[in-house]
């Protein structure tokens, strides 16, 4: 383990994208605990091989961490339901309403907000990978080809058909 | 959402570019000249409708931002003892099991079977594998006969492989057979053995022996994933697994032992 100075430690490389982890392996999983363990087994594992990295996109090499063992996970659960992504609580929701809201709007603000989650957790989960990747984490799609071992070409056709059934699912239910 | 059909391919071809524009990946050139085309088609100027509604929907929603006792809970993790694989270690063992040495891990290993390789270096059969691997773990992929019966397995790859490759269950040991897939590798088609071990995923990928020696890699470890090769009865086995290198070897050494 030759001695690495602190511009590139884990710490300052790695750990900037605990979110972006969390992010993709909760709405990978659909599920808080499935995502904190994926999330547990992908940083230990990250740390690991952190010595053999030598990329220019740690994010992007996280993600693919991530997603290994998030499909690794979900390899060995297939067929067990998961809980939706969406809090019963709705705190997670109210964050989203904005201050500037009236109470009126904001409700409506909330129920679309969840019903849009529930679309996107309700995508095959290659198409919401994809989705995932692009909207939230503004990845460009050779970023995803990447990320997902994935040729481009692919990438995109999955990124217009998730992106088509979100609008329909959401258009029938007269979302805005 | 299952009711709603999506097409599989859009009805023009341009459509993926009008995506890609909206997405800022295409340059000036390639811009202009898809405008010109979206002007005069009504398919690709629906399609532009729709992923802007599709992108109207997506704004500000839903980032899971780590919650903070996640967040301790995984820094108190990576403060373990096991932050680091430990080569020195590895080359112990390696050498242990070395037939050079002159003494094996017990009667059981000895003469018949398995003599691991001792080269440091990975072969490309080595990537081959782990990247089929972590294919397989892709929704759909795992097992193309999913049974914990080996008796079941086993007549599964006999109309498909025109060799027959041993299956066997370890479940007692910890190591339970979950089922087989045809898979290709090496040139060739060949059985996929899966397995499970606590909560991670083991593939044993067994075809004949085809003399090529020169690209056999040792025990290694690849993008996370450890890596154990062995032949025995005129068979190439790769094991591959993000289990820990101990229990990877545990599983060798039964199949190894020999029925």
């Amino acid at each position: 383990m030759p001695v690495s100075s602190d511009e590139d430690s884990f710490e300052r490389v790695v750990l900037p994208h605990l979110d972006a982890a969390y992010n993709l392996a909760r709405w990978l999983m659909r599920d808080a605990e499935a995502a904190e363990d994926v999330l547990q087994e992908a940083m230990v594992r990250a740390l690991t091989y952190f010595a053999s990295f030598k990329g220019v996109n740690p994010r992007a090499w996280l993600l693919q961490i991530v997603r290994n063992t998030a499909y690794g996970s979900m390899a060995l659960h297939r067929g067990v339901e998961m809980v939706p992504i969406i809090d019963d609580s709705g705190e997670a929701i109210a964050e989203l309403v904005s201050a500037d809201d009236d109470p009126e709007t904001a409700l409506l603000r909330t129920r679309e907000s969840r019903r849009v989650r529930e679309l996107i957790a309700d995508l095959p989960v290659e198409l919401r990978e994809t989705l995932v990747l692009r909207e939230f984490e503004e990845f460009s799609y050779k970023d995803i080809a990447e990320a997902t071992q994935t040729p481009i070409g692919t990438v995109m056709s999955r990124l217009w058909r998730a992106r088509q059934l979100l609008a329909r699912a959401a258009e029938a239910e007269g979302l805005a | 959402m299952s009711d709603i059909r999506s097409e599989p391919r859009p009805r023009c071809d341009k459509v993926l570019l009008v995506q890609a524009e909206l997405d800022g990946e295409l340059d000036a050139a390639q811009a202009a000249s898809l405008e010109a085309h979206r002007a005069g088609c009504p398919i690709c100027q629906a399609a532009q409708t729709e992923l802007l509604r599709a992108r109207e929907l997506l704004r500000g929603e839903a980032y899971e931002t780590v919650p903070d006792d996640v967040r301790t809970r995984v820094m108190a993790r990576l403060q373990l003892p096991e932050r680091r694989p430990e080569p020195v270690r590895r080359w112990n063992w390696r050498w242990l099991r070395a037939p050079s040495i002159g003494f094996g891990l017990g009667a059981a290993c000895a003469a018949a079977l398995a003599f691991l390789v001792v080269l440091p270096q990975r072969g490309d059969l080595a990537d081959a594998v782990v990247a089929d691997h972590i294919r397989a773990l892709q929704p759909g992929h795992l097992e193309d006969v999913v049974s914990t019966d080996q008796h079941t397995v086993k007549p599964w790859f006999d109309g498909r492989l025109d060799f027959a490759p041993p299956v066997r269950d370890f479940a007692a040991d910890g190591f339970p057979l979950k089922g087989g897939r045809l898979d290709y590798l090496d040139g060739r088609p060949i059985a996929a053995l899966v397995y499970q071990r606590d909560k991670h995923i083991i593939d044993l990928y067994v075809w004949p022996e085809g003399g090529v020696a020169a690209r056999l890699a040792g025990d290694t470890a690849i993008q996370g994933y450890n890596v154990v090769h062995w032949t025995a009865g005129g068979m190439n086995f790769w094991a591959v697994s993000d289990v820990e290198r101990g229990q990877l070897d545990e599983f060798a050494a039964l199949w190894r032992k020999g029925p």
